[in-house]
């Protein structure tokens, strides 16, 4: 009992770490991906290729003078960042990691908690998500700042919806909502994507949508609402919100890579039967290298698609996302029915 | 351990509903909901009911409190441009308040404690059990709870469509 309590508390210290890591070196790599993009160099004075560039940019968000206006309401504007990373880090709790070790005759599952509702557990937080956001955007007292937090959250709403029924068609195929069980049904290359291309893309999109990123990143778009939500941010806070903007693209891009590409699996690893320490490890790389690829992804679009129309973003979510996604569950339970 | 669960988590409900009703402001109370419906969720998560507790949290936190957030962000209601009430109408609700108080404590007196007859450790809050009872026993109440849902939104959208003609 006290192992297993010892060992989840350090399993927790190191995913936080790890995401907070990962995070920090993705605004790194999106900078370096959209210089790429636009043949410039990209931060390069920090430390070798720049390498130190994230710290240098903790450092100036950690000492730059905090504003809090005197209009605003400051218990929710402190909030409002906190929540919005606490959302963002709380979803990685359910993320199967990688296979179990084994010290001492003792097995260790790297995964947080191994609820049977883990999928559900995945849209809750998504939906709580909205709070920080709002509570942000409504406590600057600021128009700009409301319009964007009124426009992220009823985006996230509408985009929630086929989120949702994209996952239904998942859970159809594998007949379970814990998410261990979800990547163990796709061994041996059986990856849902294979299965389920249109639910993927519904799904991918969503996400795009869900994480506030481009093309639809109309909730912070500087051309008309400023800074979007967090117009009125400064210092850490404003750090905060950019912050979490990663780290739930990182756990997002986890998801998406158990949910649809296998998760910790690899075809071929599986029947090398190689000894099972050796195996948990390989299986923790194996999704990393998954999850890095899809946050490599995000930035792919970002700097390849211009940004939507809000009208556009709001009739591809309702006209064109839910019913495909209906069709989607249709098609699924057919195929379920007759032909497996 | 439980009992002490449920005891912190009764009394952070109480409190947070408490605090609903007496904040001034009205984005405060709507936060203050959202924190009751956490416990509450808490609530089913020690009665083993984890499946509820989960379509608690995506619903009623995340679909419905978001709706409420909306209308009281973009009407800013604000202490400072309320309508101050008529006497007359506090007056009146003051009155039925207290007759709702009055009823409900009389029809709480007369029921009696219903004795807990599942085994602590039940599994009836599953999904599979509860997915199991809802398409069986429960087929046909389910089944017209989810026409009426679809009758609800078809008659919003009707509702939002009229003025445009």
């Amino acid at each position: 009992m006290i192992t297993a309590i010892l060992f989840k508390t350090i399993l927790v210290a190191i995913i936080f770490l790890v995401s907070l890591g990962i995070a920090a070196y993705s605004t790194y790599a999106e900078r370096k991906v959209a210089a790429f993009m636009q043949d410039r160099v990209g931060p390069d004075r920090a430390g070798p290729f720049g390498l130190l560039q994230p710290i240098a940019d903790g450092v100036k968000m950690f000492t730059k003078e905090e504003i809090i206006p005197n209009a605003s309401d400051r218990i929710l504007f402190i909030l409002g960042p906190c929540v919005f990373m606490l959302t963002a880090l709380m979803m990685s709790a359910v993320v199967p990691w990688g296979k179990s070790f084994d010290i001492g005759g003792v097995e260790f599952t790297m995964q947080v908690a191994d609820i049977n509702i883990g999928i559900l557990y995945i849209m809750a937080i998504a939906s709580i998500g909205v709070y920080g956001i709002m509570i942000g955007g409504w406590a600057s007292n600021n128009k700009y700042s409301l319009l964007g937090a009124i426009r992220a959250s009823s985006q996230m709403i509408s985009y929630e919806l086929a989120m949702g029924m994209s996952i239904v068609a998942i859970i159809l195929m594998t007949g379970s909502l814990s998410l261990r069980e979800i990547v163990d049904g796709q061994m041996h290359g059986k990856w849902n994507v294979f299965y389920q291309p249109l639910g993927f893309i519904i799904f991918l999109v969503c996400a795009f949508a869900e994480a506030n990123r481009a093309p639809f990143d109309l909730a912070e778009c500087e051309t008309e609402l400023i800074g979007g939500y967090h117009t009125e941010f400064s210092s850490m806070k404003l750090g905060l919100y950019l912050f979490a903007e990663y780290v739930s693209m990182f756990i997002s891009s986890a998801v998406i890579s158990c949910l649809y590409f296998g998760g910790y699996h690899f075809p071929g690893i599986d029947s090398l039967d190689l000894p099972q320490n050796l195996a948990a490890i390989i299986s923790v790389a194996v999704l990393f290298a998954k999850t890095l690829f899809f946050i490599f992804f995000f930035m792919w679009i970002r700097w390849t698609v211009p940004r939507f129309r809000y009208d556009q973003l709001m009739k591809l979510g309702w006209q064109i996302f839910i019913p495909l996604s209906i069709i989607n569950i249709l098609a699924t339970g057919a195929w379920m029915t007759f032909v497996k | 351990m439980t009992q002490y669960l449920f005891y912190l988590l009764a009394a952070l409900s109480v409190i947070s509903a408490l605090l609903v009703v007496f904040s001034k402001v009205p984005m405060y109370s709507v936060l203050w909901l959202v924190v009751c419906f956490f416990t509450i969720a808490g609530h089913y998560i020690i009665l083993n009911a984890q499946f509820l507790a989960i379509v608690h949290i995506i619903v009623y936190a995340g679909a419905i409190m978001v709706l409420f957030l909306f209308v009281v962000m973009l009407l800013n209601l604000n202490k400072e441009n309320e309508q101050h009430k008529n006497n007359w109408i506090r007056f009146a609700a003051v009155v039925s308040g207290g007759i709702l108080f009055l009823t409900l404590i009389a029809a709480m007196r007369s029921t009696e404690v219903l004795a807990y007859n599942l085994p602590p450790k039940s599994e009836i809050g599953f999904v599979q059990n509860v997915g199991m009872k809802l398409f069986t026993d429960f087929v046909l109440p389910f089944e017209i709870s989810s026409i009426l849902f679809l009758s609800a939104m078809i008659g919003a959208v009707v509702l939002a469509k009229k003025d445009k003609n």
